[in-house]
């Protein structure tokens, strides 16, 4: 029954058979062209590079629907982005270590007690920060599947008492924001220590590296990781077009454009935001660990609150309250800036001197973000209704 | 050639002719010398001490003189006669061989020039350099001039000997500065605590420097209280004990006297178990237990074919199985056998252990510990008023750089996140002043108004060019603003570099008014709480007693009804940013002053000023000063618990901001009425 409607519902609509279509032929070219599975036209790293922004993308869409439908312009999902991006390399690394230590002891007399091996692993990751114990956190970190849960139950819960908190308060606009950024600085802050046992500004590295897959290359476990993100990428696009266009889509816009008025009409504001909030931050988990695994290395500084304000700017550009929009912006804006800050793009001589893009392509991104703001606040998405409303009409 | 044999001879005849005028201290000093020139020409600190002992005696300038360009490597010796002389390299002689201007040790009576090959330097090590001086100090102390006497309190309050005492207390007796006469019996004093044997004459010391909260008292004290740890079976006698330690327990007795006990909670046992029995171990006390380590040594070099007896070797991967075969190895191949916890608590209890003072006199142990602790709670509380002004400076410097915002957020409600990098723009217009006027005074003092200025015009461009369209949209001002933001850092990242630009105070800011050795506030905190004051009351008097403050208002509540009163809100408003944003360039300035300058100063306080504004209540001058004297000391207070982690400080304090706002949404003081709502 449920599923007859959203088929039916999907015919109306088809641009969520359009995006589905077009992410399936870029999976398809994309795998076709990699080094790993097809003629070896695109590099591995390039690869991991298009998973990456996969990943941003699905970022993007929860931005979307807590900024551009629900109307909160949070400033810290990229907080819980790199919490499920730590959650997720905790494993990853204790893993990996744990094998190699085992691995390393294999030739010795006394096979290892617990004990011994926990000691080992312990001084193995946390040396660098003068540790050699393993911190209460890092308990469940050897148990794959734990690890999983907790990508989306730690930055939920997080969400939910933060959420609770401010929406209860009757916290709003940008007094919301300044909070949720305060949040962002809070935690990456904390994690800049040294005994916050996530080994302070070194972060986790190595997670490239799946643990068991040893023998696997980096080539073929790029492609994984870029299907993984493609199929992450098309099941929350559904789920957000599917919230989006239920009947709660419809209050959450309400909210979006007239909270008191909402309210008055008998709907329990709080709880629909907090729903909202708890949903993105999980999706932005689950993104954030898919991410890290292809980045290879988190650390504190991918939380700094300048990282939430770019998602925002990603929103904006691509056009918000637009599910397309969202990805457009994350896709365009982060390849665009990794291929002018990647010092690939040719600099242009100018008459007194040469214009090299590595320094000027943040001061043109600034700029072309308040032309964005100031002259087309619906982004690139704004555009792209403009001229298929044309072509109808 | 032949001068230079006459010069040669010169010294010699000196030193025949000497016992002509045996009467003058000058022949008695040579003499002196000549009996032990061996001992002076090749000194060790173990043969040296007769020689100085004899010098000191004869005591006087002369032997001051002497001993002082001793030490400092400028006397030679005659390789012919044996003569002391002072030399100085002049040059090279006609035949290119290298001379030396020499004087006579004594008298510095000049004596022409040698050849550098007749005269041999001596070279007192370092050893020997250190008793020259030790015996020189009383000489010092007791000369007629005052500079040489401060010179020999110096070398004192550097190390001060046995020896020394005496001497030093005819000093303290004839001394007739006041100043150096007090420094002279601190000095004493300090001498007496560490040598003197006479134990009243110590206690009174100690008890001297009951008020003292100098670094040099405590410094004095603590050695006085040294113990080591020691163990017995029996009730320790005849001993200073400073404490009964009961090993593995966080319990030490707090004074010398046996019974009282204080809970050191959370603190480590003073002597864990295991270091307690390897004690007994190290007295023949208890039989030595092998460690984990050398009983998995044990396991590994008795293992055969995989086997440990019975047990195979794979299956050792528990803690209690190798405890069964490493058991099995004692009974059968004579391993040392395990000692269990149990065993170890019993050996241990049925010793006592006790920590010995290193001083033998219970007098001043219980004196020193007295004192001490009087010091340490005086200290306590200068630490923590230190505490509080570090609080009130930390929040002068927020106040500082929220108070713009105060006026562009708090009354206009623009979201401005380009506001910290009105603050760097501040900062680099001082750096840019500096660079062009060399006189600090006079470029800090242009620096403030260019300051202002530059941020002045840079707010009024973004508010024509960018906030003006954007009054109805609060979420995109602070979008656009932040595009501003990070093209303006970029923009200085080209212009200046990544590396942080000096912003140089003036010399009349370095210093720093020291009450004592706890507590001292550096002048540039003060200026920076000034400075903070002064924008506080500029502010006031600007909002609530000028026709522009009055405007600015009248056009933040209503701006049609201020329009249709004739006021051009726009032109209000243009001001008004633009005037908050020159106040942040100020800001920057002082900033910039204490901190490097770079592109990234601003948005290290931002989200800090945006905090500090909401948390204070928006809209009003004095919830800014609320908000930043609370989050600066709440800061500095959690700093209080843990000061190895400032991190940890921030995490907290923002987090306990971010509880706060739970309960005054609205800010500390926080407006009424309409104005609330907008």
């Amino acid at each position: 029954m449920e599923n007859t409607i959203l088929i039916k519902h999907l015919l109306k609509h088809p641009s969520v058979m359009i995006f589905l279509g077009l992410l399936a032929g870029f999976t398809l070219l994309v795998v076709g062209l990699a080094e790993g599975a097809g003629i070896g036209l695109i590099s591995t790293s390039f690869v991991k590079t298009l998973g990456k922004t996969l990943c941003l993308c699905m970022i993007a869409i929860a931005m979307d629907l807590v900024w551009g439908f629900c109307g909160i312009l949070s400033l810290g999902h990229f907080a819980f982005f790199a919490l499920g991006g730590y959650i997720i390399g905790m494993w990853l690394m204790f893993a990996r270590t744990k094998l190699i230590v085992l691995e390393a002891a294999q030739n010795a007399v006394l096979p290892m007690t617990q004990s011994e091996v926990s000691q080992a692993v312990g001084t193995q990751i946390f040396g660098v920060v003068g540790g050699a114990e393993i911190p209460a956190i890092w308990t469940f970190a050897d148990n794959f599947w734990i690890q999983i849960a907790f990508v989306v139950l730690v930055p939920g819960l997080l969400a939910l008492i933060f959420g609770w908190l401010a929406f209860r308060a009757r916290v709003n606009g940008v007094y919301l924001s300044i909070l949720t950024q305060a949040m962002t600085l809070a935690l990456a802050l904390y994690l800049f220590q040294n005994d916050s046992g996530l080994r302070g500004n070194n972060g986790l590295s190595g997670l490239q590296n799946i643990p068991g897959f040893d023998a696997v290359s980096q080539a073929d476990i790029s492609i994984w990781f870029f299907i993984a993100s493609a199929g992450a990428l098309a099941l929350i696009y559904v789920l957000a077009y599917g919230l989006i266009s239920s009947k709660m889509g419809n209050i959450i816009r309400g909210i979006r454009d007239n909270e008191a008025r909402v309210r008055f009409l008998g709907y329990n504001v709080e709880s629909y935001k907090l729903f909202i909030f708890v949903l993105t931050a999980i999706i932005a988990a689950v993104a954030g660990a898919l991410y890290y695994p292809q980045a290879g290395i988190i650390n504190p500084a991918e939380l700094a609150p300048i990282a939430s304000i770019y998602l925002a700017v990603w929103v904006a550009i691509g056009g918000r309250g637009r599910l397309y929009g969202a990805v457009i912006g994350a896709a365009f804006v982060s390849l665009l800036s990794s291929y002018f800050t990647g010092g690939q793009a040719p600099d242009i001589p100018l008459g007194f001197g040469t214009l090299r893009w590595t320094e000027w392509w943040l001061v043109l991104l600034g700029l072309s973000f308040v032309g964005v703001t100031l002259y087309a606040p619906k982004g690139i998405g704004g555009l792209i209704d403009h001229l298929t409303r044309k072509r109808g009409v | 050639m032949l001068r230079n044999l006459l010069l040669l001879l010169l010294p010699v005849f000196l030193i025949f002719s000497a016992p002509n005028i045996s009467a003058s201290p000058l022949s008695s000093f040579e003499e002196l010398l000549e009996r032990n020139a061996k001992l002076i020409q090749k000194s060790s600190s173990k043969t040296v001490d007769p020689v100085l002992t004899e010098i000191q005696e004869f005591g006087g300038q002369m032997a001051a003189i002497f001993m002082q360009s001793w030490i400092e490597k400028k006397l030679y010796f005659v390789k012919d006669t044996g003569a002391f002389v002072l030399a100085e390299p002049a040059g090279k002689n006609e035949a290119g061989k290298k001379m030396m201007t020499v004087k006579g040790a004594l008298d510095g009576k000049p004596l022409g020039k040698m050849l550098a090959k007749s005269l041999k330097q001596i070279k007192p090590n370092s050893g020997v350099r250190a008793k020259i001086a030790s015996a020189l100090v009383p000489i010092q102390i007791g000369s007629d001039d005052i500079e040489t006497r401060k010179i020999g309190l110096i070398a004192l309050s550097r190390d001060i000997m046995p020896s020394h005492l005496p001497p030093l207390k005819r000093a303290i007796e004839q001394e007739v500065d006041e100043d150096l006469k007090r420094a002279f019996q601190q000095t004493y004093i300090y001498g007496v605590i560490s040598h003197s044997d006479d134990e009243a004459e110590v206690e009174a010391a100690i008890y001297s420097l009951k008020d003292s909260l100098s670094l040099d008292a405590r410094a004095a004290l603590n050695p006085l209280l040294t113990s080591q740890v020691r163990v017995s079976k029996t009730q320790p006698e005849g001993q200073n004990i400073a404490r009964i330690i009961i090993p593995g327990r966080s319990v030490r007795l707090s004074d010398g006297t046996a019974g009282k006990q204080v809970l050191m909670s959370g603190a480590d046992p003073e002597l864990s178990l295991a270091t307690a029995y390897q004690m007994l171990v190290e007295k023949g006390l208890a039989a030595a237990a092998p460690t984990e380590d050398s009983r998995k040594e044990t396991l590994v070099a008795m293992a055969e074919d995989g086997q440990i007896g019975p047990f195979g070797l794979t299956t050792l991967n528990t803690d209690a199985a190798r405890n069964k075969a490493y058991d099995w190895l004692v009974e059968n191949n004579g391993a040392p056998p395990r000692v269990l916890k149990a065993e170890m608590e019993q050996a241990v209890s049925a010793h006592i252990f006790y920590a010995v003072y290193d001083h033998p006199s219970k007098t001043v142990t219980n004196a020193a510990r007295e004192v001490l602790a009087g010091i340490n709670s005086q200290v306590m509380v200068y630490k923590l008023l230190d505490l509080a002004l570090d609080g009130l400076s930390l929040a002068s410097i927020y106040f500082l750089a929220a108070i713009g915002l105060a006026i562009t957020f708090g009354v206009m409600r623009v979201i401005n996140m380009a506001h910290g990098e009105f603050i760097m723009m501040g900062a680099y217009t001082g750096y840019v002043i500096q660079l062009l006027v060399p006189s600090y005074t006079i470029s800090i003092l242009l620096a403030l108004p260019a300051a202002f200025c530059v941020t002045f015009l840079a707010g009024v461009a973004m508010e024509r060019l960018v906030i003006r369209h954007l009054y109805k949209r609060p979420l995109e001002t602070l979008l656009a603003t932040f595009g501003i933001s990070i093209a303006l850092q970029q923009i200085a990242k080209n212009i200046f570099g990544t590396q942080a630009r000096p912003l140089t105070s003036p010399a009349w800011l370095d210093g720093a008014f020291v009450v004592n050795d706890v507590l001292a506030i550096s002048n540039i905190r003060i200026a920076i709480f000034c400075l903070g004051l002064l924008f506080l009351g500029l502010m006031l008097y600007v909002m609530t007693r000028t026709r522009f403050g009055l405007e600015t208002r009248a056009v933040t509540q209503n701006p049609a009804m201020a329009a249709s009163m004739g006021i051009n809100p726009d032109r209000i408003n243009m001001l008004t940013f633009g005037f908050g944003s020159g106040i942040a360039g100020i800001a920057g300035v002082a900033i910039g002053l204490f901190s490097k300058v770079t592109s990234e100063l601003g948005s290290d306080y931002i989200v800090q000023s945006f905090m500090t504004v909401v948390v204070g209540g928006v809209g009003n001058i004095w919830g800014t000063l609320a908000g930043a004297a609370m989050i600066g000391s709440l800061q500095k207070g959690i700093e209080w618990f843990n000061p190895s982690n400032t991190l940890a400080a921030q995490t907290y304090m923002i987090i306990f901001i971010i509880l706060f706002i739970q309960f005054r949404p609205r800010g500390i003081i926080a407006l009424k009425g309409r104005a609330v709502e907008d």
